[in-house]
């Protein structure tokens, strides 16, 4: 274990009853880090949130806090204050008593409880609001409320279960970058579970994206981003267009596929896992990286003939909808200015290329 | 009709008279024999009869120097304090059992704490009193507690447990992983959350016992309630002190059944503002 671990999740299982939420994982969070689970509902990033929190018991395996093994503690025993859902605030308190909640139940004196919950309150630009019910603020102070309630114990952790999801666009926006610098300043570490992409890959020094129960992927947000390592990864970030197909040639640096749109061209990146010849790989290409243009370019590497289905627009830029001879979706995103060459019209037949240093290979399937 | 003045286009002007008139027939038929006995209370004339006769507290007055009255007043009241915090500390459990925890037989659980109300009283009252009386418990105060806490308790356990249906599920263990104990989440949490509706079902329990007659008829003995009085009096002669006596019955039991559905309905009007407000 490294000496930075705050806590390790050491081949933990959950069953419920048949059905199997989180599968064998292993996992270590570092002290001090904004890591954030990703994936679609009931892929276990709530089931392991909950394990954290100690509101689940894990299966099988140990879960350890700072070396601990805090798998029998009960929830109340532990200092892994989880910020809800549904903020979970209690709406027969104030907002002052609502954030020295945690300090009465763990018996401080009036008088210092008080000072604590002062300061999270000032911190948390809240104070003026102290004295009024939780039916009277607007959503964004009662986040401010929840985050407050939570940190006022001063933990190692902090479990936030999708916590932006009911606030509007651009309020989320201006939580999300009050949590990173909140996150930054106390140096607490904030576990944080989120269906949304934006919001992970915003916030977190990490992202653990899991699918069914277990690990698709653990890395940085460009990480992941520029290099999925499996085909969920690169299907459920939608961010690449995916190719398969059989390894024809290994490059010195690269790989070339046959593929049913033509010869592809890989190179760059790391030879370890790369498949051998006659071995099948997928390709994937980013949307943002992939050319347009009316006439095949001259050196005639990884050129695909397409046909326009439609467009998007998507603020500053736009995504052209293609699909290829063998009915394969393309999808390709640009700014306004180099679409406007193009005049693309549905039906319309161009060619889509990209260089072989912008195609990343999965390294699982 | 909106507030304007201007007529709304989608209804019929004598539809909405009509079903004005219809909800006025409703509630003068439900509350006119009230009325009548409330408006007889205050006639001097022996015999309820029109045109009145003079406004008179005698009544009132009568009732008010019959010893057995106070008797059985006391009686009431005792059964009626005491069953109604029984029966509310016992649906205030059933109730909870229910939110918090998932078992085989729930359903049968539930059905069988929600029975009582539905048996006919003649046979809870003949049960209660062959069962009492082997206990030898039949003929005093703690015989009717205990026979109206078996009627009153479903109640309690009902309107707690739809208060408790309107806890986010989250705010238990919110509470838990903020560092406090069971014990320390139903007391700081629960109890806080359910007040209103803890105290509802104490009045609506208590208003239920203040009413309640044939179960005490049959298990009262000697230590009779106001109702059993009441009937007592009816059967020895007709006197405008019943409805002197009924006045004052109705009028308590309104009382504390308006007092549980102003605390009941006033969470409502909070959470719906909660729900409404936005920065």
């Amino acid at each position: 274990m490294q000496t930075d671990t705050l806590v390790s999740i050491d081949g933990v299982i959950k069953r419920f009853g048949s059905f199997v939420a989180v599968q064998r994982m292993d996992l270590d969070i570092r002290k001090g880090e904004f890591l954030a689970i990703m994936g679609s509902s009931g892929c276990g990033k709530t089931t392991t949130l909950r394990m954290l929190a100690g509101l689940e018991a894990p299966s099988e395996g140990v879960i350890r806090l700072a070396g601990q093994p805090i798998n029998d503690l009960p929830t109340w025993a532990r200092d892994t204050p989880m910020v809800w859902q549904s903020l979970a605030l209690f709406p027969f308190l104030n907002v002052r008593e609502n954030v020295e909640f945690a300090l009465k139940m763990r018996g401080v004196g009036r008088e210092e409880r008080r000072q604590r919950a002062e300061q999270w309150l000032e911190r948390m630009q809240i104070a003026e609001f102290a004295d009024r019910n939780i039916a009277q603020l607007s959503g964004g102070q009662r986040q401010r409320v929840a985050l407050a309630r939570s940190l006022v114990v001063e933990p190692q952790i902090l479990l936030l279960d999708e916590p932006l999801s009911a606030l509007d666009a651009a309020l989320k926006v201006r939580m999300q970058s009050l949590l990173k610098n909140l996150q930054r300043q106390t140096g607490i570490t904030f576990v944080y579970v989120t269906h949304s992409q934006s919001e992970a890959f915003s916030m977190a020094d990490r992202v653990v994206i899991m699918s069914r129960g277990k690990i698709e992927q653990i890395g940085t947000p460009q990480d992941i981003y520029r290099a999925p390592r499996t085909r969920f990864v690169a299907d459920f970030l939608g961010s690449s267009n995916i190719f398969d197909g059989t390894v024809s040639r290994i490059l010195p640096d690269g790989v070339e596929l046959d593929t049913p749109s033509g010869r592809l061209r890989q190179t760059g990146g790391s030879p370890e896992g790369r498949p051998g010849t006659g071995r099948p790989a997928t390709l994937t290409v980013l949307d943002t990286r992939m050319r347009l243009s009316r006439t095949p370019p001259p050196d005639g590497t990884n050129v695909v003939p397409v046909r326009v289905v439609g467009e998007e627009f998507v603020g500053a830029t736009a995504t052209v909808y293609l699909e290829t001879e063998h009915g394969q979706e393309i999808r390709v995103q640009k700014g306004h200015e180099e679409l406007a060459d193009l005049s693309i019209q549905p039906g319309q037949a161009l060619f889509a290329h990209w260089s072989p240093e912008d195609g990343h290979l999965l390294t699982q399937a | 009709m909106s507030d304007d003045g201007a007529q709304d286009i989608n209804r019929s002007r004598a539809v909405d008279w009509a079903l004005r008139a219809y909800v006025v027939a409703a509630y003068a038929f439900v509350f006119a024999p009230i009325l009548a006995s409330f408006v007889f209370s205050f006639n001097s004339d022996r015999f309820p009869s029109l045109p009145l006769g003079q406004f008179s507290l005698d009544w009132y007055r009568a009732v008010a120097a019959d010893p057995l009255v106070w008797e059985g007043l006391r009686n009431t009241l005792l059964v009626g304090v005491v069953a109604g915090v029984i029966s509310t500390a016992l649906g205030f459990g059933a109730a909870y059992t229910d939110y918090r925890y998932q078992f085989f037989g729930k359903q049968v659980y539930l059905a069988l704490a929600l029975l009582p109300p539905t048996i006919p009283v003649i046979i809870m009252g003949l049960a209660m009193l062959a069962f009492l009386s082997r206990m030898d418990l039949s003929g005093n105060a703690l015989s009717v507690i205990i026979s109206h806490v078996v009627i009153c308790a479903p109640f309690a356990m009902a309107i707690v447990r739809l208060r408790l249906s309107q806890m986010d599920p989250a705010l238990e263990p919110a509470a838990w992983n903020l560092g406090a104990s069971e014990w320390q989440t139903m007391r700081h949490v629960v109890m806080p959350f359910t007040r209103p509706a803890i105290l509802g079902a104490l009045f609506i329990t208590m208003a239920v016992s203040f009413d309640e007659f044939a179960i005490a008829w049959f298990v009262s003995g000697l230590n009779e309630t106001l109702p059993v009085k009441v009937l007592g009096f009816l059967q020895g002669q007709v006197s405008p002190r019943i409805n002197a006596i009924g006045s004052f019955v109705f009028v308590t039991s309104m009382t504390l059944v308006i007092l549980a559905q102003v605390l009941l309905a006033g969470r409502d009007t909070t959470a719906r503002r909660a729900s409404g407000e936005q920065e």
